[in-house]
């Protein structure tokens, strides 16, 4: 592989820890959230932040983690009071608000950013692998999640809170924790990209950004861990091959999007249920 | 015979509107009490009031002897209440049986770290099927609930309620929206629980099943408490039947 590729593998890997940690939220718990990229982006400032002052890079990683986890608990504790369509106003405002503030903070680059970040201190296609696998743990994690018996209780806070409730399920304290879970991954997935950008701009984790990582559950299929993993890496490396459409890219993933929730809001997940079954109906 | 469920003077109101009026009510060990009274009358908000769905402006409410009037919802439940809604809810990404199943696990699902290192679903499987027949359904245990008629969604309901091992059954309007002949087998259903020791609170309007089957009734009007009593003659107070027949 050539240093293109290696690095092209790197955002897939981080992408995919992303999606696979907004889908704990919004695809297992049913919450939805505009404002991932704000928890990336916590992780991501930690991460270049705590590197730039001499922090060992699993130190700065697991700041970025915690930061963030703690953050996206606070959120969640708004996702209590509001549902669905006041939910994702307020995580969307938080997405703003995010890059609202890092503007104006010196200390944090301001609209320049941080540049210089310190190398993880090791070669790119090992930086690769330890993003690549970290992907994977963040996989098999959301797998595990899904078979234990708090999935079990994510489905059902998904499918209708109200009856859950009055199962004497304390549904206050799953979606806390899916929020914590999820946002903490994301914050992991932040700092991994500040090491391999080395220099990070608040736009980088904006409202683009959260769409972006919507689109990549949405598309793959809400709360299927193969699909969303499908997704991400198609529509991660889609305006790359085709560069054509890299100027296009946020049209694109606009149409997808809405074509997704309009004609099949089960994404790809869905048409391969789809194709499964017809074939045992045979 | 003891109380016991408790609602001491509940009152509840939506914005300037009153729909409960310090009404007490009160359910006594293994009875099978039925709530009736004219559309609007507040039977389900006084339910809504117990399980704490609703927020009253004032209630005592005692389960078993312990006050409960301050507990959120689950914590009520917990302590043995089951509640069956008038419109099916039933989780649409569950089979039935899954449905049933994840209310038995009530306990695994109890303490949200241990949810986690939790996997085994056999034993709830094992209770759920039990309950589903009971209920009457156990043949729909592995299909979707989506496709199923209403019939058996009411069925799945009462299951569900069964499978968090309440003290007391809260349904509301089982026989809603069935004929006569499925409410019938329903009434004999729910009927059968209870006669297994469940104290059954039903809220109804097909009276002639209510009369078939229940041991009291709780007559509500306009938010307020009409009447109670043994079936009979309950149906023959003149405040009853004018509630009912108007005038």
């Amino acid at each position: 592989m050539g240093l293109y590729e290696i690095s092209l593998a790197t955002v897939v890997g981080i992408n995919i820890i992303l999606a696979v940690s907004l889908n704990l939220i919004t695809g297992y718990c049913g919450q939805i959230s505009l404002g991932h990229a704000a928890f990336y982006g916590i992780g991501a400032y930690t991460a270049a932040l705590l590197a730039k002052i001499g922090w060992p890079i699993y130190l700065t990683l697991g700041a970025g983690f915690f930061l963030a986890g703690i953050a996206g608990a606070v959120i969640g504790l708004t996702s209590l009071r509001v549902r669905e369509d006041f939910l994702a106003i307020v995580t969307m405002g938080v997405a703003f608000l995010f890059v609202g503030i890092v503007r104006q903070q010196e200390f944090l680059g301001g609209e320049m950013g941080i540049s210089g970040i310190p190398s993880p201190g090791m070669t790119k296609p090992a930086y690769l692998c330890l993003v690549l696998i970290i992907a994977l743990l963040a996989i098999l994690f959301s797998w595990y999640v899904k078979r234990s018996w708090m999935g079990y209780a994510f489905d059902a806070v998904a499918d209708d809170e109200q009856t859950a409730k009055t199962l004497g399920l304390d549904i206050k304290s799953y979606k806390i924790t899916a929020f914590a879970m999820g946002t903490a991954m994301a914050g992991l997935a932040g700092g991994l990209y500040a090491y391999y950008t080395r220099f990070i701009i608040p736009d980088a984790f904006g409202f683009i950004q959260s769409i972006t990582i919507l689109s990549m559950v949405a598309v793959g299929g809400i709360g299927s861990i193969f699909g969303v993993v499908l997704a991400t890496i198609f529509l991660s490396l889609m305006p790359e091959i085709f560069r054509f459409i890299n100027d296009y890219k946020l049209l694109l993933y606009g149409i997808l999007l809405f074509s997704v929730m309009r004609f099949a809001p089960d994404g790809l997940a869905g048409f391969y249920k789809l194709l499964y079954k017809k074939r045992n109906l045979r | 015979m003891t109380a016991i469920l408790l609602a001491d003077s509940v009152t509840v109101k939506f914005g300037g509107l009153t729909a409960l009026d310090n009404v007490h009510f009160s359910v006594e060990e293994g009875e099978f009490l039925s709530l009736i009274g004219p559309n609007g009358a507040g039977k389900t908000t006084l339910l809504n009031a117990i399980t704490g769905v609703v927020a009253p402006v004032s209630a005592s409410l005692k389960l078993g002897g312990n006050d409960i009037s301050n507990l959120p919802t689950y914590k009520r439940i917990r302590m043995g209440l089951a509640l069956t809604h008038q419109i099916v809810r039933p989780f649409t990404s569950m089979t039935v049986l899954e449905n049933v199943a994840f209310a038995a696990g009530f306990k695994k699902v109890k303490r949200i770290l241990s949810s986690l290192v939790t996997f085994n679903r056999m034993p709830e499987k094992k209770k759920a099927a039990q309950f589903l027949e009971i209920v009457g359904i156990d043949e729909y245990r592995d299909q979707e609930v989506f496709k199923l008629p209403l019939g058996v969604l009411k069925r799945l309901e009462v299951a569900r309620a069964l499978a968090v091992e309440p003290k007391i059954l809260l349904l509301d309007e089982p026989l809603a929206g069935l004929n006569s002949q499925e409410a019938g087998k329903l009434a004999d259903t729910i009927k059968g629980i209870s006669k297994l020791g469940m104290t059954v609170v039903m809220i109804e309007h097909n009276l002639s099943e209510v009369l078939r089957i229940s041991d009291r009734l709780h007559v509500l009007d306009n938010g307020r408490d009409l009447a109670e009593g043994e079936p009979k003659s309950v149906m023959k107070m003149p405040q009853v039947r004018a509630a009912y027949l108007g005038g």
